[in-house]
């Protein structure tokens, strides 16, 4: 029996069902966000106010940061820098637009990489949900592949760059970023589309069987649908770690162009202009929020299939 | 004194499709000993009843006493003892552990505990599963260290919302039988919520006939089988009429003719 | 052994050796050049020759990712613990705990390596507990607001006071909560920590040694290092694990 009073306070598993409340509310959302960053921004120049500006020292770690204005400049400064031109050079242009096109240049390599990934994620777990030989087999794998730093493997495949020849393709650096961020995203994909294909419960897979549907005919109208609510927040995901690996594997290749290269050479030159770093990783922190919710756009047309989200 | 008095009761929920009104005009006296029933169809208010004497919600209108106190006093001085559909065993504790909670929470001494503990789990005939985690019993077990639990302060009024619901009809009988030993020891006040018209004569003395939309009382059909209740009692003729009469008030018409259903 | 355990165990161990087994032959068959890709052998001879220098290199990048861990978790189990309670805490806190875990933290690296000056560890260890932050966070949050609604009626019945509900139901109905966020964040940690030398700063740890190894066109040993920070992920993963197994175990779970 199902009598109101528990009916009103349901039972809480997940998936979660998403309330309307959350998926209503984009404007608080922004409105939340916005007051975050100025918390932050606040809590910056307290820090600057409070802080000696040598920073301070227990034993020999350096437990608080040094305060100076070149070490921590003022958010005004910050903001001001991004307007100035990049070096005083004439016709430099300005900090902004130099890192909009590297923003761009990452987010462009990091969705390639994404996509790639994600197809491949999708096709394994396919795959597994296919053979359960493959599953038992590649499972342990898979798991395994993401408690390990495989990212350290970023300075080795950036040698590949200008050294692959096929005919007449040729391996080129920022395929190798591409391939480390692919590399990143493939992983929780294939988690969430294997957990989404075994979603449906017996009762569901056992109609099916029941009415003699080909295995095709199951994945398509059975374990596709049902694995969106799983495959959503795994493909965000994906894409917030394909734009981790796409700088790391910038920073770590030196691929000129990018976002992670910015905040290395700026970074370089932060004596002598201390906001530009921190404009720059304002840009990338930036960068990972655009990916995840390019991502969550793909989400808007499938409202029916949401009725329950894994978060 | 009676140990529950409502007096025009009512509910209301609010939401955000509107209010719904859960209960209306309930008017019920539980006296001090007795068992008492409360059946009807889903959305009837039976559960939300019970919760209301428990103080687990509160009403919106009318007035509701549980021994001449108000509801909220009654369970600060934890003058009843309560079950749910669900065990609600605590999965990271023993069964003794979960026996002892209540006792525990108000302040009882290690020694005595342990003693009640015994007590209780050989009452409800699982001495030899003290030590076990809930998730190794079944679920007629867990039932009954829920039940055991509900006892643990000898409580003179037990608040039952479907405790056996879950179960299979076979435990079901059985957990009936040991219900009304329990409580014939025990003395306690029962109110017992049901949707098991056969339950619901065998173990009480009155049967209250509840109706959906709004929750009201819609008959209260008397039980008189005697106090002891054995197994024999669910093939006596006495018991089919009272099944009978309790059927033809839920139905609000006499069942006509034999073999013809008319729902 | 039944026919199940024969697939659970032996079945990725076969597909393992295969695949070290392919890669050989492929490495040494197809000539492939180290840059590429050098041999297990090669990696493995690697490895024995500058043994001491990866342990010397896991115990400082393990030291950070302990320390950051440590740091990280209980600042988040404690945000966890307000964002519960207030409701207007858990508005500021949650989406920003969701914002940070979907940001490239390290990089953050290089001007916390100016704020606090690039010999010191405090810069990695920071990224590490801003990374930690997020999976515990959520988790521990999650947490403590699945209390079954079977439980916070019973315990109301009881008239239990605040303290007695967090310290019967909401504590440690958490704990396992607590332990998947901790997993998670074990292993970020550890990635964190490894990806933030390659930032510059200090060159004692895994992550520098790979890039230095590199550079020097020393490609096994680079790889001996990745080797090594397998290990470490591995030895992360496994203690929380055990933890997590040894908490389980003393609830009954």
């Amino acid at each position: 029996m199902t009598d109101l009073a528990t009916t009103l306070a349901p039972e809480r598993t997940a998936p979660v069902p998403v309330r309307p409340r959350e998926r209503s509310t984009v404007g608080r959302r922004i409105l939340v966000g916005v007051l975050a960053v100025l918390l932050l921004a606040a809590l910056w120049e307290l820090v600057k106010v409070v802080v000696p500006d040598g920073g301070g020292h227990l034993g020999e770690a350096s437990v608080l940061p040094r305060t100076d204005d070149l070490a921590m400049p003022h958010v005004w400064d910050i903001v001001d820098r991004v307007l100035q031109p990049e070096t005083s050079a004439t016709g430099s242009p300005t900090v902004l637009s130099a890192m909009l096109s590297a923003c761009w240049f990452t987010l462009r390599v990091a969705l390639a990489g994404w996509l790639v990934g994600s197809i491949g994620g999708l096709l394994l777990a396919a795959l597994m949900q296919r053979w359960q030989l493959a599953e038992s087999a590649l499972v342990p794998w898979v798991v395994l592949s993401q408690t390990v730093p495989l990212i350290a493997l970023a300075p080795l495949v950036v040698g590949w760059g200008g050294r692959i020849h096929v005919g007449t393709f040729e391996w080129q650096r920022w395929m190798s970023v591409a391939l480390i961020a692919s590399y990143l995203a493939f992983f929780p994909v294939t988690i969430g589309a294997l957990r989404g294909f075994q979603s449906p419960p017996a009762a569901q897979v056992e109609l099916f069987r029941a009415q003699a549907a080909s295995w095709n005919r199951t994945m398509l109208s059975l374990r596709l649908p049902a694995s969106v609510p799983y495959l959503l927040p795994a493909l965000r995901l994906g894409a917030a770690t394909a734009v981790v690996g796409a700088i790391v594997a910038e920073v770590s290749t030196g691929t000129k162009g990018g976002i992670g290269r910015l905040i290395i050479s700026y970074a370089q030159s932060a004596s002598g202009d201390p906001a530009k770093p921190w404009a720059a990783i304002a840009a990338a922190a930036l960068l990972g929020l655009v990916a995840a919710g390019l991502v969550s756009l793909l989400g808007l047309g499938l409202g029916r299939y949401r009725y329950a989200e894994v978060r | 004194m009676s140990a529950v008095e409502a007096r025009g009761v009512g509910k209301v929920f609010s939401s955000r499709s509107g209010d719904v009104v859960a209960l209306e005009g309930i008017d019920l006296t539980v006296a001090a000993g007795e068992f008492v029933a409360l059946i009807g169809p889903s959305g009837c208010g039976k559960s939300t009843l019970l919760r209301l004497i428990a103080d687990l919600d509160a009403p919106t209108t009318g007035e509701l006493t549980v021994f001449g106190k108000t509801p909220q006093q009654a369970r600060e001085a934890q003058d009843y003892g309560i079950a749910f559909q669900q065990a609600g065993l605590l999965p990271w504790r023993t069964v003794t552990a979960n026996v002892e909670l209540p006792l525990e929470l108000h302040g009882v001494g290690k020694a005595e505990r342990a003693g009640r503990a015994r007590e209780l789990l050989s009452l409800v005939g699982l001495d030899d599963f003290a030590g076990h985690f809930p998730h190794q019993l079944s679920g007629g077990m867990q039932q009954r260290v829920a039940i055991a639990r509900s006892l643990a302060e000898r409580p003179s009024l037990l608040l039952m919302d479907e405790p056996f619901g879950a179960l299979d009809e076979m435990t079901r009988e059985r957990m009936q039988t040991e219900l009304v030993r329990i409580c014939a020891e025990s003395g306690a006040a029962v109110v017992f919520v049901t949707h098991s018209i056969p339950e619901a004569v065998f173990l009480s003395q009155r049967v209250v006939v509840m109706s959906p939309r709004p929750g009201r009382i819609s008959a209260v059909v008397p039980v008189n089988l005697g106090d002891v209740r054995g197994e024999g009692l669910r093939e006596d003729a006495s018991f089919f009429a009272a099944v009978t009469a309790v059927r033809e008030a839920l139905h609000g018409t006499p069942v006509t003719a034999r073999g013809v259903d008319l729902r | 052994m039944t026919a199940s355990a024969v697939r659970r165990w032996v079945a990725p161990v076969v597909l393992g050796v295969l695949a070290l087994l392919l890669w050989q032959a492929f490495v040494v068959g197809a000539g492939i050049k180290p840059y590429l890709l050098p041999s297990p052998t090669a990696i493995v001879e690697q490895l024995v020759l500058v043994l001491p220098l990866v342990w010397s290199a896991a115990l400082a990048t393990g030291m950070n990712v302990l320390v950051g861990l440590v740091v990280g978790s209980v600042v988040a189990v404690g945000a966890a613990v307000v964002a519960a309670r207030s409701r207007m805490a858990d508005t500021l806190l949650s989406p920003t705990a969701a914002a940070l875990s979907v940001m490239p933290i390290v990089a953050l690296a290089p001007a916390l390596n100016t704020m606090f000056g690039t010999t010191s560890t405090t810069p990695r260890r920071l990224v590490v507990s801003v990374v930690v932050f997020a999976p515990v966070f959520v988790n521990m949050l999650r947490g403590l607001r699945q209390v079954q609604p079977v439980h916070r009626d019973l315990l109301k019945a009881y008239a239990a006071t605040p303290r007695q509900i967090t310290r019967t139901v909401t504590i440690p109905g958490a704990l396992p909560y607590l332990f998947t966020g901790l997993r998670i964040a074990s292993s970020t940690a550890v990635i964190a920590a490894i990806v933030a030398e390659y930032f510059g700063g200090l060159q004692n740890g895994l992550g520098s040694r790979i890039t230095s190894a590199a550079s020097n066109s020393a490609y096994a040993r680079a790889w001996a290092f990745v080797l090594g920070a397998i290990l470490l992920g591995l030895v992360f993963y496994l203690a929380t694990l055990a933890l997590e197994r040894t908490v389980a175990r003393r609830q009954g779970g």
